[in-house]
């Protein structure tokens, strides 16, 4: 019958497509990159490479060094028009709502430059300033040697292209790393209240 | 986003399918076996299609070599091969079936590519995305009035003709 074994196969192929659909889409909830590495360090916290940065100070600090402390991560570049700005924006109104936690130093918010030949510690200090940081908890810094930036992107699940008026667009989120130092969520942008909820819940007693 | 979806994809199905007539005769007879009407083929091509319109697999293509070279054999073998073997034994409901769905897949796809406000690909531009949603549902019109066209002047059996030569035998074990 060749109708009869047509429907075997069909169903056969159907089951067999079906489940590595699922497979591909981590059962079907994630459909774009973005969504997959939310649920990804979700469900396995990543742990992060140890990588030398250099601070808006100019001191020279280990990402490792901030083991300890809950660690608010996201990644800019300072010419940045649009996203960054955003990001800025929301990473001092976290200055505001995470005062407490900040100032306890259980809290530590980072922003790291994708573009490290052009933000020297001059133009992240402007970066930090144009948002009027409060001035404590928040560190705007550049990776010292391209390896270092290049296994960060990696880690993070960072896509830096560029755009057509010489600059770049990125994913854009913020990323939280417990005091162990592993990247275990990352959030959206754009509702400074949920990520300052999150972050309280965890740190919390 | 749009030369990778329209351009390079496409071709490697047609890569695919001109694979069909070197296809050793003795796999064309056992592919033939399973597949009445050309179902089981279009099944399969559909599957691998699914898979290669997620924006995630379009995303690893470009950040992974192996997911490329994934693509590079898999467009071709599992989408452009079977197309190529099932659609002559097509028949009109099924080839109906088929064109409906895919038209109608230009305009979902389409249309999300145009409305959605943030980029789908970590590897393209927002632009880029758009554009790509302008021309789908373009080429979705394009084949909807082309489909039409046949149905209102076009010979009806016109589908029919292009059967495998000896429909009786298929239709009579």
């Amino acid at each position: 019958m060749p109708i009869l074994r047509t429907l075997l196969a069909s169903l056969a192929l159907i089951l067999v497509g079906g489940a590595a659909l699922a497979a591909a889409t981590g059962r079907f909830r994630a459909f774009t990159t973005e969504t997959a590495r939310r649920i990804e360090v979700r469900e396995h916290p990543l742990e992060l490479p140890a990588v030398a940065l250099e601070t808006a100070a100019g001191t020279r600090i280990n990402l490792s060094d901030l083991r300890g402390k809950w660690l608010l991560v996201d990644f800019i570049y300072t010419r940045c028009p649009t996203y960054c700005v955003a990001l800025g924006g929301e990473f001092a109104q976290l200055q505001d709502r995470l005062a407490g936690p900040l100032a306890q130093g259980k809290v530590q918010l980072l922003s790291i430059s994708f573009d490290p030949d052009r933000d020297t510690p001059q133009r992240l200090a402007t970066y930090l300033k144009l948002f009027r940081d409060r001035g404590e908890g928040w560190l705007a810094a550049r990776p010292i040697d391209p390896q270092g930036l290049a296994r960060l992107e990696q880690a993070f699940g960072i896509t830096v292209i560029a755009d057509t008026f010489g600059g770049y667009t990125h994913n854009v989120a913020i990323h939280v790393v417990d005091p162990r130092g592993r990247l275990v969520e990352i959030l959206d942008v754009g509702n400074p209240d949920l990520v300052a909820q999150a972050v309280l819940q965890r740190t919390s007693p | 986003m749009t030369a990778h979806m329209l351009v390079q994809i496409p071709l490697l199905v047609v890569v695919g399918w001109l694979l069909v007539p070197v296809l050793p005769a003795r796999v064309a007879a056992t592919t033939a076996y399973w597949n009445h009407r050309g179902i089981t083929g279009l099944v399969l091509a559909t599957l691998a299609g699914a898979f290669w319109m997620l924006p995630r697999a379009l995303d690893a293509a470009i950040t992974d070599p192996l997911v490329d070279a994934a693509k590079y054999l898999s467009i071709p073998v599992l989408i452009g091969l079977p197309f190529g073997l099932s659609w002559p034994r097509a028949g009109f409901i099924v080839r109906g079936v088929f064109l409906l769905e895919f038209i109608a897949t230009f305009f979902r796809l389409g249309w999300l590519y145009l409305i959605w406000p943030d980029r789908l690909c970590n590897n393209y531009l927002l632009g880029d995305q758009q554009r790509l949603g302008h021309y789908m549902v373009l080429i979705g019109a394009a084949l909807f009035f082309w489909v039409a066209g046949t149905l209102l002047w076009g010979r009806m059996d016109s589908f029919t003709q292009a059967r495998p030569p000896s429909p009786r035998t298929d239709a009579g074990t």
